[in-house]
């Protein structure tokens, strides 16, 4: 017999189980509108010129492939940092933060999690939008903390419940710790507006409650990094001392590379550096120390000042294509002779939008068209094509009439 | 890490040479890996530990996690066991680590949530050997289903591994005992020059019908350091058990780095899959080894020469990167303060830091070291 009899077989991944299920389909017309990678607008995969460019610079100094330092590359933590925080930032030019490499946006969100598990005794409830990603729950469940919930999305205007999120925000016990998307909120594409934020930075300084931002899509909300970084910049310059986690699989295109950081805003820097030591002691029983090859890349863009300014008309170039499917998408079930009301796919912002299709409508959506999305109602807009676009809105005309 | 004779690191000419064909091939993009891995690394790397013929590869009872180098694999397999070994979420089964071992084994499974790790005899510093009686009585007192780390070759510290004859011994014991093996797999080829000698104690036991994993790394042997290339092959008794270990491993990974980075992965596969490029490694990995091994030979001819007083045959019966010379902290103080040679106060020497240039000095250090400090 075997130690593993009982050992029960796990479900599929909701999000990477679509892609799975997608591969598996011989329909031509199939579209996948699961996990979140951006595609071209002839439906294949972009490799960034900005990124080519830095692999060729880095192929071409010859370097050696040392371990590098547990907290990860100094030259890509410092220009994630700055990334985030701005260069006129007092928080980064102080040196009162610490940011140390992670294994993309989940590895920054566990180091994050695991950090807040051993340190941060006043709470173990880490509140999240309602809805949020599917892999934060579990992300914060595997730390050893547990999860509550704020209500954001409101599923009778597909937008922010903002009186609801307020209400509950100003329950949340003293103390605890509460989550925000940054940008481009996933899966609902629904941010706040500024002036939204800055009650929702008040609130949150008057709980005393430790903010954890995830933010996982700068620049490729809006296609501008200092518009997309607002909210994190606000609520530090409040005096709230955030903690961060960031992706550059989304934004510079670098998602198989896995490059990430975790960024603590401290009180000095000497607060930093201890808590930078504690983070080492949490990272290397973990992995030892993270891989470089997309530290690397990132961190040449970022600090190569030519491919830099490429980098920034890419990731705007990005944001641009799925803005307008978005908008082309409305049109074309205006076209089909929908009744509903689509605006919010216009409205909403980022890689995802949250149609507001049903379970029912997803389920008739996949075994009918061919068309996978999360069962949530959830699409990422980047697997929309001009090519598609017509087929989508014609099958989402055709379960919601 | 390795060095060659000039006291540099290494990248081994397969390496560059496959990173090149990587740069070129214009098909290849940046998108995620599935959550266990690259396929093509995953097999390829699986079939290395247990051999091109090894029988649970044929009854289809293996399966692999790509993970962020050996650590990574430890940490998934330590994972794994607490949620599901011996009973649902059991952080009391108790964890035996070789004593010494590679300080982070201990973290590793402490932050897993095991709350029961023990040490196990090993290293027997006055006969500077295995002490293998030590270590056969702590397997006979474990409590039945506890977890045995084994370093599968290059007993890191001490360059110490149990003979083909002694690995039956500890197999036996283990077998009557239900202990579970979790080797430790971090210089397969690296230590010998063989990739078969280095994997014989992690193959023995598969032939023995053992259920088992194998935290692998390619830090090492492929000269991948930072890259982060390691897997943990998984042997069960059959494919569906494998099949459900691998589903519940997938959700592990996914709340840990979601799936795992690919260049280091596409390097090692690729060299993997083809005979000439396979051959090529080979040759290379050969290099390091006999580097290592020449360094130990003559660093030995040399304290034989001197005189230096005690015996000095363990230099080159141990194995791998690592020697543990026998100094004491004194002699190692004497070592670091005077003659500015830099080791561990344990006495372990890294092997790679000797050179052709440097191994007199080196040698007539140790010979005064020993003599003036007792």
């Amino acid at each position: 017999s075997s130690w593993w009899s009982h050992v029960e077989m796990g479900p599929p991944d909701p999000i990477l189980g679509v892609t799975e299920a997608f591969k598996r389909d011989t329909n031509s017309k199939k579209m996948n509108l699961g996990v979140g990678a951006y595609r071209d607008d002839n439906g294949k995969p972009y490799v960034l010129n900005c990124v080519r460019k830095a692999e060729a610079m880095i192929a071409s100094k010859k370097m050696d492939k040392e371990y590098l330092p547990i907290g990860g590359l100094a030259d890509f933590t410092r220009a994630s940092a700055e990334l985030a925080l701005g260069e006129n930032s007092e928080a980064f030019k102080s040196g009162r933060y610490v940011t140390v490499q992670g294994i993309s946006g989940t590895g920054s969100l566990r180091i994050g999690a695991n950090f807040l598990q051993r340190f941060f005794k006043s709470s173990r409830d880490v509140y999240l939008p309602k809805p949020s990603w599917g892999n934060h729950t579990p992300i914060f469940r595997d730390a050893g903390l547990q999860l509550q919930a704020y209500r954001y999305y409101d599923p009778k205007t597909c937008s922010l419940d903002f009186s609801g999120a307020m209400d509950d925000i100003s329950k949340i016990p003293e103390k605890s710790i509460i989550l925000l998307h940054a940008c481009a909120h996933n899966p609902t594409g629904v941010d706040p507006r500024q002036e939204q934020w800055k009650e929702m930075a008040a609130m949150v300084k008057k709980r005393n409650l430790l903010v954890y931002f995830d933010m996982a899509y700068q620049g490729f909300a809006s296609g501008d990094i200092n518009r997309d970084a607002w909210a994190v910049r606000y609520f530090i310059e409040q005096g709230i001392n955030v903690i961060l986690s960031q992706s550059y699989a989304k934004n510079m295109g670098l998602y198989g590379e896995r490059a990430g950081a975790f960024t603590v805003i401290c009180s000095d820097a000497e607060e930093a550096k201890r808590v930078e030591s504690q983070l080492k002691i949490l990272i290397r029983p973990m992995y030892s120390n993270p891989p470089l090859n997309g530290a690397r890349i990132a961190s040449m863009i970022l600090n190569t000042p030519d491919l830099r300014k490429e980098w920034l008309v890419e990731v705007k170039g990005m944001a641009d294509r799925i803005i307008s499917m978005r908008t082309q998408l409305v049109s074309n079930l205006k076209k089909e002779g929908s009744s509903h009301n689509w605006q919010h796919i216009t409205d909403q912002i980022g890689m995802f939008c949250f149609t507001g299709l049903k379970p029912e409508q997803v389920e008739r959506l996949t075994k009918e068209f061919s068309i996978y999305m999360t069962k949530d109602g959830r699409i990422s807009v980047a697997g929309v094509t001009s090519g598609n676009v017509g087929y989508l809105a014609h099958a989402i005309h055709q379960v919601t009439k | 890490a390795y060095r060659t004779d000039e006291g540099q690191p290494w990248v081994l000419p397969v390496v560059k040479k496959v990173e090149q064909m990587i740069a070129n091939d214009n098909s290849l993009n940046h998108e995620y890996l599935p959550i266990l891995g690259l396929p093509e690394f995953r097999a390829n790397a699986s079939r290395i530990a247990l051999g091109d013929d090894s029988p649970a590869i044929k009854e289809n009872r293996i399966g692999s996690v790509q993970s962020l180098g050996g650590t990574g694999a430890l940490r998934i397999g330590a994972e794994f066991l607490k949620r599901w070994y011996n009973g649902n979420n059991n952080t009391a089964t108790p964890i035996y680590i070789s004593a010494p071992s590679w300080e982070n084994h201990n973290s590793v499974f402490v932050d897993a949530g095991f709350k029961d790790i023990r040490t196990y005899h090993y290293w027997d510093a006055a006969k500077r050997g295995l002490d293998l009686q030590g270590l056969l009585d702590d397997m006979e007192k474990a409590p039945e289903f506890s977890i045995f780390i084994l370093h599968a070759c290059a007993h890191n510290p001490t360059g110490t591994d149990p003979t083909p004859d002694q690995w039956k011994q500890i197999a036996a014991v283990m077998k009557r005992r239900f202990l579970f093996p979790f080797f430790d797999s971090a210089y397969q080829g690296f230590a010998s020059g063989s990739l078969d000698k280095d994997a014989w104690a992690v193959r023995y036991f598969v032939s023995e019908g053992f259920e088992l994993f194998c935290a692998q790394s390619f830090s090492k042997n492929f000269g991948l350091y930072n890259e982060r290339v390691g897997n943990l092959t998984v042997v069960g008794k059959d494919a569906d058990n494998v099949q459900r270990v691998l589903s519940q491993m997938e959700k592990i990974v996914r709340t840990t780095w979601s799936n795992p980075p690919s260049q280091g992965a596409r390097i090692v596969a690729t060299t993997l899959s083809s005979p000439q490029l396979f051959a090529e490694w080979y040759d290379n990995v050969k290099t390091m080894a006999d580097r290592v091994l020449l360094m130990r030979s003559e660093l030995r001819s040399r304290l034989e020469s001197l005189g230096t007083p005690g015996t000095w045959n363990h230099i080159t019966e141990q194995i791998g990167m690592f020697s543990f010379t026998g100094l004491n902290p004194k002699q190692v103080e004497y070592m670091i303060k005077e003659k500015h040679i830099y080791l561990m106060a344990s006495g372990r020497i890294n092997m790679c830091g000797l050179t052709t240039k440097n191994l007199d000095y080196v040698a007539k250090s140790i010979h005064e070291a020993v003599t003036k400090i007792q």
